[in-house]
């Protein structure tokens, strides 16, 4: 894709080229960038679609336990010793079980009101984990030293690719691939599917709906715990980290609809794209053209790219 | 006279004697600038049931507007306040167009995304100076009375606020207050009565994001600065908690919301400290500094059990009775 869009910008008359040219190696390096990013919109935007699918709720929390993540691998590393390679598999395992919790002692009671107070509450879930975070290491953030495997930059010819952004977009795209998978064509989540759409049907089928909400919530806060520790090492691991992120993510959402799964892949990591290149030829307007783009989005198409009118 | 027609002349009597009763006087002006910014929410969510996570872009940018209004071109005061006024309603008209093409939970995103997009603007934009924000911000005079001292500033702020909390008091109990809740009751209803639900969102909506921005515009008067806290989506968290603590869509709820949110900001600290002295935990020290976390177990709490809030469970006891 990359060299594609090389071909294509090189392809441009002469007076663009000039506009162009100059920093064809920063669009390359920014569009990599926007893909980072991406990854990260797509992972999280995944795991608060699959919840409100079927939770009815927006986790507002989604960015603190992203953050949570990130610390854990922070912690485990300075307090431990545990590597980077372990804790990807621990802190999603431990953001899952705090994310099973939360919904046992505390979601759980609110499925028959207003779903807006499943917001508020996670939204005071977000205040405390980031407070208690905050009271403990302060807001300035913390360096993770990249993994001794990934350290490094490959020459791919037209540009050098950091070794560690590869595996981020790798892994990422990944994780969303086999979520997709398990959701759209296993019997698991066929059940899922299924509890979305009239949990009391699947109930009387002798399915444990109470359980699979708990397990889905679980599963979905741990896909933001694993990205927090993919995030690790690139950005500052701080206790604010995950909520500057998830107001992006919300838009992304507004944008991509919650219908689909794939929608909301392939809506993170395409808005990324756009946020990265924006980044190159309007640098001021990199912080708002994903707000921008989901204004546009909902006055043409208010259901969201790939979600449905009601 | 009639005992409805009483209450609000005392309380108005009660607040102009608070000074002279040794209240500080700035503090009590920030509750009133914070409990009109919460009345004016509670005038979406407690009544037209839409709830906006982006109040705080209001309560900035007329903050911002009055500031620069005050400080760069040098208005007179009161045309200072109804320039950012004006701002916040402007803006509640483009974020309402946008917003209430969605409904509930999106809603709430919207919003909240928006004002994030306003905030990033503020951040940016050279005439609010970033991070340090507006400093100084003239108060001038109005009539001839000179508002750099306090006392003159209070009674100006009082009137603000009474004018504020009368719009409110109208909006709620006029036709246009009615269809407002059959909305919030049951939008498909109301749509199949013939009420163009859009348009009475939209007015409310607008309405709403002007008596916040007369409070921002009043708060920058206040404390002579308007800075990006104003903007943040962690005012707007506050705002909602101030509503809920008060009790949703109870007229006196946001009011009294607003003054236990910023006594809890102020005095936290003291409290702490006075728990450690009591209990000899050292942690209660760090109270003041964590603020956020106590705002937090509070929110919790109130979502789980205290939905009513203070004035909705006082006056649901009362009529149970």
């Amino acid at each position: 894709m990359c060299r594609s869009l090389f071909l294509l910008f090189e392809s441009i008359p002469i007076f663009m080229a000039e506009v162009f040219y100059i920093p064809i190696h920063a669009l390359l390096a920014q569009l990599l960038l926007g893909l980072v990013n991406g990854s990260f919109y797509a992972m999280l935007s995944l795991g608060l679609a699959i919840i409100f699918g079927l939770l009815n709720i927006i986790n507002f929390s989604h960015g603190a336990l992203y953050m949570v993540g990130a610390f854990a691998a922070w912690m485990g590393l300075q307090y431990l010793g545990i590597s980077y390679w372990l804790m990807l598999i621990i802190a999603p395992v431990i953001v899952g079980l705090f994310g099973i919790l939360l919904e046992r002692l505390l979601i759980r009671h609110l499925y028959k009101l207003d779903h807006l107070y499943g917001l508020l509450l996670t939204f005071g879930v977000t205040l405390l984990v980031e407070g208690i975070f905050r009271s403990l290491y302060g807001v300035s953030g913390k360096p993770y030293p990249t993994p001794d495997a990934l350290q490094g930059a490959a020459d791919l010819g037209f540009m050098y690719l950091p070794i560690y952004r590869g595996w981020v977009i790798a892994a990422s795209i990944s994780v969303c691939l086999i979520t997709w998978f398990i959701v759209e064509k296993t019997s698991l989540g066929a059940l899922l599917r299924a509890g979305t759409e009239n949990p009391k049907l699947v109930e009387a089928f002798g399915v444990n709906v109470p359980l699979v909400v708990s397990l889905t919530y679980g599963f979905g806060v741990a896909l933001a715990g694993f990205a927090g520790v993919l995030a690790a090492p690139i950005m500052q691991v701080s206790p604010l980290m995950g909520s500057n992120l998830i107001i992006v993510v919300f838009a992304v959402v507004v944008i991509g609809g919650m219908g689909s799964i794939m929608g909301s892949i392939l809506t993170g990591l395409g808005l990324g794209v756009i946020e990265g290149l924006t980044k190159v030829f309007w640098p001021q307007a990199s912080n708002t053209v994903v707000f921008v783009i989901m204004i546009i989005v909902l006055l043409l198409r208010p259901a969201g790219l790939f979600g449905k009118e009601k | 006279m009639n005992s409805k027609s009483v209450a609000p002349v005392l309380a108005v009597v009660a607040i102009a004697m608070l000074p002279a009763v040794g209240a500080y006087p700035i503090f009590i002006m920030k509750i009133m600038c914070y409990a009109l910014f919460a009345c004016a929410f509670n005038l979406l969510l407690g009544y037209a049931g839409l709830l906006s996570f982006g109040h705080a872009a209001f309560l900035g940018a007329a903050a911002y507007a009055t500031g620069h209004a005050l400080a760069v071109w040098e208005l007179p005061t009161l045309a200072g306040l109804m320039f950012g006024t004006c701002v916040a309603a402007a803006m509640g008209l483009v974020m309402g167009v946008v917003a209430i093409r969605r409904s509930g939970i999106y809603f709430a995103m919207i919003t909240l995304a928006m004002a994030q997009m306003a905030f990033f603007y503020f951040l940016q934009a050279p005439f609010t100076h970033g991070e340090d924000g507006l400093q100084g911000i003239p108060r001038g005079q109005i009539l001839g009375l000179d508002l750099s001292n306090d006392l003159n500033l209070y009674y100006l702020v009082m009137v603000i606020f009474c004018i504020g909390y009368a719009v409110c008091w109208r909006t709620i109990n006029s036709p246009f207050g009615q269809v407002l809740k059959a909305i919030r009751e049951n939008e498909s209803r109301a749509v199949s009565l013939g009420y163009e639900v859009d348009r009475y969102k939209l007015l409310c909506f607008i309405i709403s994001a002007t008596l916040a921005g007369l409070a921002g515009a009043t708060k920058s008067l206040v404390f002579v600065s308007a800075t990006l806290s104003d903007a943040t989506w962690q005012m707007s968290g506050m705002v909602i908690l101030m509503t809920l603590i008060g009790g949703l869509g109870t007229f006196t709820g946001p009011v009294v919301g607003a003054i236990i949110v910023v006594l809890l900001e102020n005095k936290v600290g003291q409290f702490g400290r006075f728990l450690s002295h009591l209990t000899g935990v050292q942690w209660f020290q760090l109270l003041g500094e964590s603020v956020t976390i106590v705002i937090g177990l509070i929110f919790i709490f109130c979502v789980m059990a205290f939905r009513r809030g203070i004035v909705g469970e006082i006056s649901h006891r009362l009529n149970k009775t």
